[in-house]
């Protein structure tokens, strides 16, 4: 225990597009005007587009996919305060329309967003471990920290407790420590650490132990720089990625699940571009995952996601998803992509 | 003031909760060297004689628990001074150094602080610590406790008054069955009632210890054999008894050290948050007020400043 404050500690380089914070606002894939039009005017227009519903979603898509976080933020209260409701009032119901879906997810803000995507993920009928170790993993620690305060104040209970609540067995044993974490955000390594963690790591792998207590330890507590270097270890000293070892039987859904918290934590931008891959590939593709990838990463990483989508398919993301989709829906897609050339 | 008078007075103020700072300035520092002599040959618990040689030694073991009841004021003033977040920061840190008889404090902190103050406790230890409560919890304790104790450092409960009373009902009932059949499987491998104490908000918790107590007829935190449960559910159900109860096992004077600086601890963490409510119980059960009780045992500077928190936060 002690040997651990005396090792070196080494300063990450080149990490800047693993940690969310750091990651310019270039790497935002929305286009906006400028000068940004007065935002009593985008309410005004909001009203009428929302009032005939049905008739003005060119409107919507105009004015809502091109204002960042902050700009429809402001949007919301300023609507609200005018006309004595939510701009979303329309929208938040059962949401039969890709579209409807897209434009409820792009306007609530971030923290919202997750907590919303996060309760659907405990439903039965949308339950779904992969969205939840998604934000648990792939946010910010103060970003996650929202997400767990707008679920309380949306639905009255805790995130840890509607998981814990409604998984079980291997699968709750990840996710409620995963959704419980405030990981440590700096960039200081502890190398020693990380050769003898890879090594735990590794032999519970060996013997098919894939739930086991010190292996969810090591993914659910250290911080993501921190297990980035435990993996480099890993791929050091044993060979393989450990990604690799974890593939032992295809069918295992947790152990599909513990890969892809491997990819959440250290290469996020790839986990999400197989996301949106898989989801425009799919035989008439998938909207739910589509809308989530595009709504809840345009204003953090979704350029990078886009042009791993190009290095990897050959396509650019946005002649994809034109391809792919159609109508309201797919005008919406391409004004946040930045590429509906408004 | 006789001399035999002062050769008690003198160990008195070296006895106890601090240390009795104006009886050592005004009485042993005015003694000449007889008078000290005395002092020393009369107090055998202080210092060994050592009768080959002819002179008197301090005891080294008692040399070194001074050392810490003179120390005891200026950590009670640090700690009185430090931000909220930083303070529990660093108890929490100090506690999982010092292993499994500190356990109690993180069930303490995790379990008696609101989840804002808790946040803020591990926004603290980031700062601190460069590492996060969780993983230092997970990665420095490895016996059955840890589960719990991870979780319940985890946490970040809903604090608004809304329950499912069915909820309540049913998870009393499934604690109970646990409880009933400990003997076969322990409690602390048992995820369900890891995930209710360590997940479940605290009106949640109290619904459902009064549910408990209807289905079994005696107290949760009673038939709980596990002492982090049984204190878990003190803290989140019934802090201000759990609080009295510590205090009550700290102001006695032969105590260990732990348990002594459970005096500071408590006094000043609950001094702006809820002292008033804990005296009230603390008198009740004990039939004797905690200030009484503080001047009983506490020396000194220590003692005054304790006295001096709780007479302003029970303003």
């Amino acid at each position: 225990m002690r040997a651990e404050s005396e090792c070196h500690r080494e300063l990450k380089e080149g990490r800047k597009e693993r940690s969310a914070l750091l990651i310019p606002e270039t790497m935002s894939t929305l286009r906006i005007p400028q000068p940004v039009p007065p935002v009593a005017d985008d309410c005004e227009q909001l009203r009428k587009a929302f009032a005939g519903w049905g008739t003005n979603e060119d409107l919507i898509i105009s004015i809502l996919g091109h204002r960042n976080a902050a700009q429809r933020k402001l949007i919301r209260e300023t609507y609200f305060e005018t006309y004595g409701e939510d701009l979303l009032k329309a929208l938040d119901k059962e949401l039969s329309n890709d579209f409807e879906r897209l434009v409820l997810l792009w306007t609530l803000d971030p923290a919202e967003r997750d907590a919303f995507l996060a309760n659907e993920a405990t439903k039965r009928w949308t339950s779904s471990n992969q969205v939840l170790m998604e934000i648990a993993c792939t946010r910010s620690s103060d970003q996650l920290l929202f997400a767990r305060k707008a679920y309380h104040a949306r639905y009255k209970k805790s995130l840890e407790e509607d998981v814990a609540h409604h998984t079980t067995g291997e699968f709750r044993k990840l996710l409620l420590p995963l959704v419980s974490s405030y990981r440590y955000e700096g960039d200081e390594v502890n190398l020693t650490l990380a050769k003898t963690e890879a090594k735990v790591l590794h032999e519970k792998i060996s013997k098919k132990a894939y739930s086991d207590d010190e292996l969810i330890r090591i993914l659910a507590t250290r911080s993501k720089p921190q297990i980035n270097a435990t993996l480099n270890h890993y791929k050091d000293e044993f060979g393989k990625d450990i990604n690799k070892d974890l593939k032992a039987d295809p069918k295992d859904e947790f152990l599909a699940l513990l890969r892809s918290t491997v990819k959440c934590l250290v290469r996020s931008e790839r986990y999400f571009e197989k996301a949106a891959r898989l989801a425009i590939n799919k035989r008439g593709t998938d909207e739910g995952a589509l809308t989530r990838v595009v709504a809840t990463r345009a204003e953090i990483d979704l350029k990078i996601i886009a042009d791993e989508y190009q290095r990897r398919s050959s396509v650019p993301l946005d002649k994809a998803v034109a391809k792919d989709t159609t109508g309201d829906y797919e005008k919406m897609l391409l004004a946040i992509l930045g590429h509906d050339d408004v | 003031m006789e001399l035999n008078q002062e050769l008690e007075a003198v160990p008195q103020a070296l006895s106890g909760h601090g240390v009795e700072e104006s009886a050592l300035v005004t009485i042993l520092g005015k003694w000449d060297p007889l008078e000290r002599e005395a002092f020393r040959k009369k107090t055998p618990n202080l210092f060994i004689e050592d009768k080959e040689r002819h002179f008197q030694r301090w005891d080294d073991h008692y040399a070194r628990l001074l050392k810490h009841e003179f120390v005891r004021f200026k950590n009670t003033v640090m700690l009185w001074s430090m931000h909220p977040w930083e303070r529990d920061a660093r108890l929490v840190k100090e506690a999982i150094k010092k292993g499994k008889a500190s356990y109690g404090v993180l069930v303490e902190i995790a379990c008696t602080r609101s989840s804002e103050e808790l946040l803020g406790a591990r926004k603290a230890y980031h700062s601190l610590f460069d590492h996060s409560i969780e993983e230092d919890v997970a990665s420095h304790i490895h016996g059955i406790e840890r589960k719990f104790l991870v979780a319940l450092v985890s946490a970040y409960r809903y604090e608004g008054a809304k329950i499912k009373n069915e909820h309540a009902k049913s998870e009393a009932k499934i604690i109970f069955d646990v409880i009933k059949n400990a003997h076969k499987k322990p409690i602390n491998e048992d995820d369900e009632v890891i995930r209710i104490l360590a997940t479940r908000s605290k009106p949640h918790l109290k619904a459902l210890y009064n549910h408990y107590k209807d289905i079994s007829g005696k107290n949760l935190d009673e038939d709980l054999d596990d002492i982090r449960f049984k204190e878990a559910v003190q803290c989140l159900c019934t802090p201000q008894i759990y609080f009295c109860k510590v205090l009550d096992s700290a102001l006695k004077i032969d105590v260990d050290k732990n348990t002594k600086k459970a005096l500071g601890r408590v006094i000043v963490t609950r001094a702006d948050i809820d002292i008033k409510e804990i005296m009230a119980d603390y008198n009740n059960l004990y039939g004797v007020t905690l200030p009484h009780k503080i001047q009983d045992i506490a020396k000194g500077n220590y003692k005054d400043f304790l006295l001096n928190l709780i007479a302003r936060g029970s303003n």
